[in-house]
């Protein structure tokens, strides 16, 4: 059983109808005690960091998702919220994976958002179990986190940054796997079967 | 390296998948979940649905499809055409699409593009453009899902597009009117001066054929995907054939 933080962002019915696709009983929630006992939590997001930790902050939510033991997935803006800090709007965030989320700004004439499919060189862990290298995933941002030491998998727009990213039960990822084809639906279905 | 995308653009009239030839005598090309399925298997980027009566008619349509549409398929969509209000765009958001695309209600009435932005964030926003060349100018067309209603706007496309952007699109999508239907390939030049005022991805629309004005309009205008429909519906290119024909003459697609 998967819980899913209803956090509000327009991405969340493609989260769930993703976990339907793979037989994972899903279901929403914004009570703190629900969230704490989940047995494995997902936290979607899409919009701005401001915005998202507002809303965790009024929902009462962001001690209680910092003190959980049990896996946890960002997705997109999610990924995001478990840095330190973001340049979008200036703001602390959950502070479970030290760093900040920076603008994008590529060197080249390249398009902001960093929007469509782009490949992602992975490294051993078990959220990637059966992903090839070299996979690739659908993004979009205008932020991003800097390759650090918890990077996964890492992805290119002129410069490196984190596509996937893992401290203890904390995972995350840029890129949205409820609309990464195949290889979405595998790390997805990893993340409802793996073990801490 | 980001993938050039193909996108396969469903125009949608009463629940039915339609064609027609530069926006008129619609045929019916079938289903949607069928279609929107078989463009998924076969490689598709993202797929956009157009409801193309929706706009003129100024009534509300039935978007039950855009749920069932999002629990098939495992490819980002777009939806567009009848989307007025922040409700409106929320309501589908919600069912589980990935981005609203808006046109003439942006016409109308521009601030609408920076309610979506401030509300949604401007990576939902897309801003569809009907453009037309005319004696040497690039002209925004207006209501043009019905023939008999379709005006010619006050805005030049290269301003409009500018200020598209400034006020929160996402990513715009520029459909090239003369080309719309005939398949002699996409308006180079415009798309190439489009392209070259923007910062947000840029979709070309209107005019593929063959498998070389792919090739030609990721080339030579550097946009970021290229949209089209009856080649992809009547089978004459096949998807996966044009991604491989593309990745043969290098330019990066996801295969």
């Amino acid at each position: 059983m998967i819980t899913v933080v209803d956090s509000g962002g327009a991405n969340i019915a493609s989260v769930m109808f993703a976990l339907e696709r793979l037989d994972v009983a899903a279901s929403l929630s914004v009570n703190a005690d629900e969230i704490f006992n989940a047995e494995r939590v997902i936290l979607p997001g899409v919009g701005t960091a401001e915005a998202a930790m507002k809303q965790l902050q009024k929902l009462n939510l962001i001690e209680c998702i910092q003190s959980l033991t049990q896996p946890v997935l960002g997705i997109c803006l999610g990924m995001q919220l478990l840095f330190s800090y973001s340049e979008e709007g200036d703001v602390d965030m959950l502070d479970i994976i030290p760093g900040q989320v920076k603008h994008l700004k590529p060197a080249s004439n390249k398009t902001i958002p960093h929007m469509g499919w782009n490949n992602v060189s992975v490294q051993f862990h078990p959220l990637l179990n059966e992903v090839p290298e070299e996979s690739f995933f659908y993004f979009v941002h205008s932020y991003y986190a800097p390759e650090c030491d918890y990077t996964i998998g890492t992805c290119n727009y002129d410069d490196p940054f984190s596509a996937i990213v893992a401290k203890d039960n904390f995972m995350g990822c840029q890129f949205h796997p409820e609309r990464s084809g195949k290889v979405g639906a595998q790390i997805l279905k990893n993340f409802t079967e793996i073990k801490l | 390296m980001l993938t050039k995308r193909i996108i396969p653009c469903l125009d949608v009239k009463d629940g039915r998948v339609v064609k027609g030839v530069q926006f008129r005598n619609h045929r019916d090309m079938g289903d949607i979940l069928d279609l929107a399925q078989r463009y998924t298997d076969e490689g598709a980027d993202e797929l956009v649905f157009y409801d193309i009566t929706a706009s003129s008619d100024g009534r509300t349509v039935d978007k039950s499809w855009v749920r069932k549409v999002a629990q098939i398929i495992d490819i980002p969509f777009c939806v567009a055409g009848g989307i007025r209000n922040v409700d409106d765009a929320r309501k589908i958001l919600n069912d589980g699409a990935d981005k609203i695309s808006v046109n003439s209600p942006a016409l109308e009435r521009p601030d609408f593009i920076t309610e979506l932005a401030n509300t949604f964030g401007r990576q939902c926003v897309v801003v569809g453009v009907d453009s037309r060349q005319e004696n040497g100018n690039y002209i925004v067309y207006q209501y043009t899902g019905d023939e008999t209603k379709t005006i010619k706007s006050k805005h030049e496309t290269l301003t409009w597009v500018q200020r598209v952007q400034d006020l929160g699109a996402g990513e715009i999508v520029l459909n090239c009117m003369n080309q719309d239907g005939v398949r002699q390939g996409y308006d180079l030049n415009q798309l190439k001066a489009v392209r070259e005022v923007l910062t947000v991805p840029l979709i070309a629309s209107g005019g593929a054929g063959e498998e070389n004005h792919f090739k030609d309009v990721f080339e030579k205008t550097g946009v970021d995907g290229a949209l089209a429909a009856s080649v992809f519906h009547s089978g004459q290119i096949p998807i996966l054939d044009l991604k491989c024909y593309l990745k043969s003459q290098n330019i990066q697609v996801r295969l």
